[in-house]
């Protein structure tokens, strides 16, 4: 029987479900956090892009083929899916995908099952008040917040892929990863106003996008991140600084998601670079 | 005791008028869930699932349980190569019980047949792996043999689908092979080779849900087999994408786990499960369908609809119809002029109707050919599935009668087509309807009196219809239906 805990779908989810955000008025800080990934006791390595390298050992493994290899043990780590930020602005990656982003550790936020997450739902989840200034603060790493008693760290991290894998984010640390919610800020610099750009979101799964304070576009039901997957009406980048926030929301699953902004032809726009401040 | 006589005798009534549900889907028991491929020993069809055991079919439309896999596991798949069944499965994944660790194990035997002397499975061993904390979990695993290499694709929605190489020869993993990333949103992956191209396919969506699954296949393709695969839209499978083949429809939900079953001469069909078959108690059931190809992307066809067609000639373009005399229609208009608005209201003329046509018909045997279609009763045929008397991979046998009457196409021995006055069930009165990868269809009775060989119909002339050998090169042998 094939994989059930992780199974989603692929809905279309086009801007005919764009509505006005009643949650614009409620303002929550989110705090940047130094990373404290001291779980790592070692330094970062600079982590090659997975991708399509052969992600394994050559075969047969130590024991011979008719073992399983050793399963992974010793302290975890977030390597070579996330290394912390420099000071220098980071461009998208070669597909315009935003590869640097404030994390917040999960809330925890049970569901046995990822069938729940109508848009109903979702909106409800997110219009939730978890901490203060929720939808309006640009946090640094290692602040922190407390939910529901416990303490929640940002983290100021570069993604070493074109998306960013929350479920590793949250494993590394030891944090839980099923039955979570993750926030996720970032601030895009562009050199000039731009119209007509549109946000390009993909989530593992639901989960919903604000730019400069403004819902862009959200993705509901159940989903698994396919890039490019739901995309906004068309929006204004200010000349200068842009804070775009996401929140996402999983159950059983491989937590995760891409976004990159692309022009009226679908390719990325150039020129922007993303940072922390 | 006389309203239950009644009662019982009015049941058994109602029984005779309502026909028997018979439709293009599988007969017998085709309950599986994670078919693999579909594939022939010994004269029968096999198909195994996950859990161990599967499904076996004289024909190919009719299955029952029966097949006989070792070793439990998960989502088999199976290819012949040599004198040897390899049958692949995976042990521990899953996110069963919430784990990802797993292995994907070969074995083979010399037969399918549980009854023979040589059925047996011998271990291979263990091909490929996950720890359960890397980005993979190795079930569903899928065979490839192309250009003298064999394939093995494997992984489910936890991290990558995955593709190693095994040794034709053997089974085994080929000594320092290294495991490549091709996909990520995906399991119950399969490959297939055509032009040049490889092919990944994978479900997508929502398993093992009923009604509320949203499974469904897509494909992407790439020149070399380790990748990189991108759909039709160069989004590639690494970032989520997938050329969609086929979804639900009509009773049917969640199709996934596709198999690929070539029958040759341009007819391909594959095999999937459906995770509801709402006429069959929402269960989870084997289907196979035609396979198009359209662009060098393939397509999942439909099983076909019995109703009433035209049935058109691809070489012609002229319709199969009774080789009778053309009655006139009158439509109001003289031969030359009346052009223009009518004089009066305008108003619908009717058909001609089959009364109006038949009435120069002869008795007895009439003659078929091809002409244009001129929307007459004698070119209007109604094709209905025949209940209990067989069919081949994915669909019943078909009785082809002029509309309106018991009228039925029948092979002669002599190789030709005719039609007889009355149907009665005899095998050169059946039909078997496969669609070809290009669309049209390929018509071949059961069997022609007195012969053993496979013939189709033909066009052999523009409008002289014959039975042959079947060419797949041209279009003589393939025919379109329409909406009469």
């Amino acid at each position: 029987m094939a994989l059930r805990t992780n199974c989603k779908s692929r809905r279309r989810h086009t801007m005919k479900t764009f509505r006005k955000f009643v949650m614009m008025g409620i303002g929550v800080p989110a705090v940047l956090a130094v990373a404290a990934v001291s779980v790592a006791q070692a330094p970062p390595p600079t982590a090659p892009p997975p991708a399509a390298a052969a992600p394994g050992d050559a075969w047969p493994p130590a024991g011979g083929p008719n073992h399983l290899p050793p399963k992974q043990d010793g302290p975890r780590t977030i390597a070579p899916y996330f290394t912390p930020v420099t000071s220098r602005p980071k461009a998208p990656d070669a597909d315009g995908f935003l590869e640097r982003w404030l994390l917040l550790e999960p809330i925890g936020k049970p569901n046995r099952s990822n069938t729940v997450f109508t848009g109903s739902y979702v909106r409800s989840a997110f219009n939730t008040e978890y901490f203060p200034n929720q939808f309006t603060v640009v946090p640094h790493n290692g602040d922190k917040v407390t939910v529901a008693g416990q303490e929640l760290a940002w983290h100021a991290l570069d993604s070493a892929n074109f998306d960013v894998k929350l479920f590793r984010f949250a494993y590394g640390l030891n944090k839980p990863t099923y039955g979570v919610i993750f926030w996720a800020v970032t601030v895009v610099d562009s050199p000039r106003e731009m119209k007509n750009v549109r946000l390009a979101v993909g989530s593992n799964s639901a989960s919903m996008w604000w730019l400069n304070g403004n819902e862009a576009v959200a993705l509901f039901d159940d989903r698994r991140m396919v890039m490019d997957d739901a995309v906004s009406k068309r929006l204004t980048l200010n000349k200068g600084r842009n804070v775009l926030r996401g929140a996402v929301i999983n159950g059983p699953g491989l937590s995760d998601f891409c976004v990159r902004f692309v022009d009226e032809n679908g390719d990325p726009i150039k020129g922007i670079t993303t940072s922390l401040e | 005791m006389k309203f239950n006589l009644l009662a019982a005798t009015g049941f058994a009534l109602l029984s005779l008028c309502v026909p028997a549900r018979l439709s293009a889907q599988l007969a017998g028991e085709p309950y599986i869930h994670d078919p693999s491929t579909v594939i022939q020993s010994d004269g029968k069809y096999y198909t195994f699932g996950t859990g161990g055991g599967g499904l076996i079919s004289d024909d190919g439309y009719t299955w029952h349980t029966g097949a006989v896999r070792p070793g439990g596991g998960v989502a088999p798949d199976v290819i012949k190569i040599g004198d040897r069944y390899y049958v692949a499965y995976a042990v521990g994944g899953g996110g069963m019980s919430g784990g990802h660790a797993s292995n994907v194990k070969i074995m083979w035997t010399k037969t399918l047949d549980p009854k023979s002397p040589d059925f047996g499975f011998h271990d291979i061993g263990i091909v490929a792996s996950s720890d359960g904390v890397e980005d993979c979990d190795a079930i569903d695993p899928a065979f490839l043999l192309a250009n003298g290499h064999l394939w093995l694709s494997y992984g489910t929605y936890f991290g990558f689908i995955r593709i190693v190489e095994l040794d034709p020869k053997t089974g085994k993993r080929i000594a320092g092979n290294k495991a490549v990333n091709v996909a990520i949103d995906m399991e119950a992956t399969d490959l297939m080779y055509r032009d040049g191209w490889y092919y990944l396919l994978g479900t997508h969506g929502t398993c093992c849900d009923g009604a509320n699954s949203s499974y469904n296949i897509r494909v992407g393709r790439s020149k070399s087999p380790t990748g990189p695969y991108v759909d039709n839209m160069g989004i590639p499978l690494l970032k989520g994408g997938g050329k969609l083949v086929v979804a639900g429809h009509g009773r049917v939900f969640g199709p996934g786990h596709f198999g690929l079953l070539d029958l040759g001469d341009g007819v391909q069909k594959f095999s999937m499960h459906y995770e509801a078959d709402m006429d069959r108690s929402g269960r989870s059931v084997l289907d196979i369908r035609p396979l198009l190809w359209k662009d060098g992307w393939p397509v999942g066809g439909d099983n076909f609809q019995p109703g009433t067609y035209e049935i058109e000639s691809e070489r012609s373009g002229f319709a199969l119809e009774l080789a009778v005399d053309f009655v006139r229609l009158d439509s109001g208009r003289r031969r030359f002029g009346g052009f223009g608005p009518p004089t009066g209201p305008v108003t619908p003329l009717p058909d001609q109707t089959l009364a109006q046509d038949s009435a120069v018909w002869p008795a007895g045997n009439i003659a078929v050919d091809l002409l244009d279609y001129m929307i007459r009763p004698h070119q209007k045929w109604t094709i209905a599935a025949v209940p209990d008397a067989g069919g081949y991979p994915g669909s019943p046998y078909f009785k082809i009668t002029i509309a309106g009457t018991d009228r039925a196409l029948a092979a002669t021995a002599e190789g030709e087509v005719i039609t007889v006055p009355a149907f009665t069930g005899g095998p050169e009165q059946l039909w078997r309807i496969d669609q070809l990868t290009d669309g049209t269809y390929r018509i071949m009775p059961k069997s022609m009196p007195n012969s053993k060989d496979p013939v189709a119909l033909t066009a052999v002339g523009a409008s002289t219809p014959t039975l042959a050998k079947f060419d797949p090169k041209g279009d003589k042998a393939r025919w379109n239906f329409r909406k009469p």
